[in-house]
Parts: structure tokens; sequence; C-alpha cells
């Protein structure tokens, strides 16, 4: 069994003291903190990207909030400005309204009595004239002057009946 | 046992394959340090590629913020160590996660390099796991030490036992403390040694059975290559496991 033969040991115990503490040195030295150090800078990387994920997404968060804010309140200052502005048309429409009916209203009655006056005017003319004609007819047929109060009499009688 | 002067693999008789030729020590470099044997041998040539292999994988890779697939590989290494050691030790343990980093990587990379066809596996020598379990234990113990003074061989005074059975029990643990480095280096040794023999003998099989019997052998080979390399890497991180649980009753001393 080669691995009994004592005359073996030394060398194998100083070479491997040596290439061990030369691997280690090399390790603790060199590679560990290397590897180490690309590790921790990832993960410190991450969370950094993490962290700013975080705050711009709270950032974002605000920004939403805020403009619904506004939306609403600019929906409420919309509602009550067409509000207003419907109120103040109606008013001034029925104000109108109520200006143009009296108007109107007077026009009519303005009318009705000119109508009226004119219905007298022409009612008084119509008899002076039927007297007239009355008289006239009487005189053309009779031959004989009759007197104009006669007439009148006459016609105010078949127009009164 | 086998002596330098053999070649029992070396194949005149051309069926007798030695199964435990492949874990022969050659001198490359003959080198003395101070009165002891130091030579530069096949084993020293294998942690050598495994540092190099070690390094290259772990520092060849680029440090981007969006990893390569080199780079993966590393911090997958690198994760899962941290993570294991989180498990065990909670954050006391992070002085020590460079030297469990080192170990279980230097044991992954020997017991995978160990797997390639007529390559050298470190790990299949007790000498060698037990160095690295010695390692282990001596720094657990004084660290151990150190973190509670005197304190620390309440360890080996379990709490809530009656008092009739307590020197018994202090024994026992007494023990079981001192055969970690023993059960922790021969577990990876053992595990290595007997897979490689196994795969060489059934290598054996299929060279002594020929083309037509050779087949049956060959199937388990592929099976057992599968298996070995689940062992490889499963003995690495066992090994680790264990270190951090020895580190565990050092630092924090829950019993």
């Amino acid at each position: 069994m080669p691995q009994l033969e004592f005359s073996t040991f030394s060398p194998q115990l100083i070479w491997l003291v040596i290439t061990f503490v030369g691997l280690y040195l090399l390790m603790s030295r060199v590679a560990l903190p290397r590897i180490g150090g690309v590790i921790e800078q990832r993960q410190s990387k991450i969370a950094d990207d993490i962290d700013a994920a975080q705050s711009l997404k709270n950032e974002t968060d605000k920004a939403i909030a805020a403009y619904e804010q506004a939306l609403a309140e600019a929906r409420a200052k919309a509602h009550t400005i067409a509000q207003e502005t419907r109120d103040t048309l109606n008013a001034e429409v029925e104000a109108e309204r109520a200006k143009v009916d009296a108007e109107i209203a007077d026009k009519i009655a303005k009318a009705e009595r000119t109508i009226a006056a004119t219905k007298t005017a022409a009612m008084k003319d119509v008899r002076q004239i039927a007297g007239d004609v009355a008289g006239d007819i009487v005189s053309l047929l009779t031959g004989s002057k009759i007197t104009k109060a006669a007439v009148t009499k006459a016609v105010g009688k078949a127009a009164g009946q | 046992m086998a002596t330098q002067s053999g070649e029992p693999g070396g194949g005149e008789g051309g069926l007798a394959i030695d199964p435990m030729h492949q874990f022969e020590i050659k001198r490359l470099i003959n080198l003395k340090f101070g009165g002891l044997d130091a030579s530069f041998t096949n084993a020293s040539l294998w942690m050598v590629i495994i540092v190099a292999a070690v390094a290259l994988l772990l520092l060849s890779g680029s440090s981007k913020m969006i990893p390569g697939r080199l780079q993966s590989v590393g911090e997958l290494a690198y994760e899962f160590i941290a993570n294991m050691m989180r498990d065990i030790l909670g954050e006391s343990g992070r002085a020590f996660f460079p030297f469990v980093f080192t170990l279980f990587m230097f044991i992954l990379a020997a017991n995978m390099l160990g797997m390639i066809p007529y390559s050298f596996t470190v790990t299949s020598h007790i000498i060698v796991t037990f160095g690295l379990a010695a390692t282990v234990f001596l720094g657990a113990t004084v660290i151990g030490f150190i973190r509670h003074g005197a304190g620390y061989l309440k360890l080996f005074v379990p709490s809530g036992v009656p008092v009739v059975l307590l020197p018994l029990l202090v024994v026992i643990e007494t023990i079981s403390y001192f055969t970690r480095p023993i059960s922790l280096s021969v577990r990876l040794f053992a595990n290595m040694m007997a897979g490689h023999t196994m795969l060489k003998v059934f290598a054996g099989f299929v060279v002594a059975m020929g083309v037509l019997g050779g087949w049956i052998p060959l199937a388990f080979m592929v099976a057992l290559t599968g298996l070995e390399i689940l062992v490889a890497f499963l003995q690495a991180y066992v090994f680790a496991v264990l270190t951090c649980i020895y580190l565990n009753d050092a630092i924090n001393m829950h019993h």
C-alpha cells in the first residue's frame, strides 16, 4: 500500500503546506474579495434600483392623485358654471318673454281700440251714407224733397229696429 | 507492503494489473529541506495543478455586473460555501470563510482532477487528508481556548446528565473529540482510495474478459465513474461541513 510508505510523508506534507498556503493567499487576497465585491455591488445596485423604482412609483401615485383631484375640481367647477349660465339664461329668457308678452298685450289692446274706433266711425259713416242714399232714393222716387232730419230719423228707426 | 523495487503494473504478465500502482509516489525532482526529504513528486505536481486549476477557474472570470459563464461558476462556489457557513456558524464565522473556501476548493479540485484517467489523486493519500484534518482540528481547538479560555473544557461535560454517569460521558466525549481528525481524514482518504481501486479493478476485468465479455464490466465502470464524480463532490462538501461544525463548537460552544 503506497499510502503507508513513511518516506513519502515528508515531501507530501511539505508540498501540501506550500500549495495550500499558496491557494489560501490567492483566495483570501485576490479571488474572494473580487467575487464578494461583485456580488455585494450587484446586490446594492439591485436594492438601489428597487428603491428608485419605489420612489418613482410613489411620485407617479402622487401625480395621479393630484391629477384626479384637479379633474374632480374642474368637473365641479364646470358643473357650477353650466348651472349658473343656465340660470342666467333662463332668467333672461323669462324677462324677455315677459317684456314681449307685455308689448304684445299692449299692441293687441291698441289694435282693438283702433278697430273699435274704426268700427264706430265706419258705423257712423254707414248711417250717414245710408241716410244720404235713402234721401236720394226717396227724392228720386217721389220727386219731392225730404228733409235730412226725417231721413236720419227713418234710417235710425230702421237701423235701430 | 509494496516497495520501490517492484514494478507490479508494468506488464510482461499483461493481465496482472496492480490496482494500488496508481497511488505510488514517484520523485520527479529530488530536493532536501533542512535534512527533510522535500522532493517534488507526482503528488506535488498535482497539488500545483490543483492550485493552478482553482486559480484559473476563479481568477480568469470577468467581474461584471451581469456575470459570464466562468464568473457564474465562481460566484456559485462562493455563495454555496458562504450560505453553508451562515447556516452552520451564523455571522460569527465570517473570519474563517477564506479558509473553509480554500479547503473546499482544494479537496474538490483534488477529487475531480483525480477522475481524469492517468492523473494522480492527491486526496487518496492518508497523510494529505490527515494533514488537512489535523490543521482543522488544531485550529478549532486553539480558537476554542482563545475564545472561551478554560471554559472550552465544558465541551466535554454534557449538561443535564445525572452525576453518576458524568465520568463515563466525559471520557466518551473526550474520545469522540480526539477521534475527530482521524474520522475526518480517513473518511476522505478511504472514499477516494476505494473508488479509484474499484475503477482500476473493473478496468482490469474489461481487459481480461476481452472484446466479448468486457462490455459488462465496462458498463459497470461507466456507472461507477458517475458515482465517483458524485462522491468526489460529496466528500469535499462533507469535509467542509464538518470543518464548519467543529469551528462552530469552538466559537459558539453549542452543545
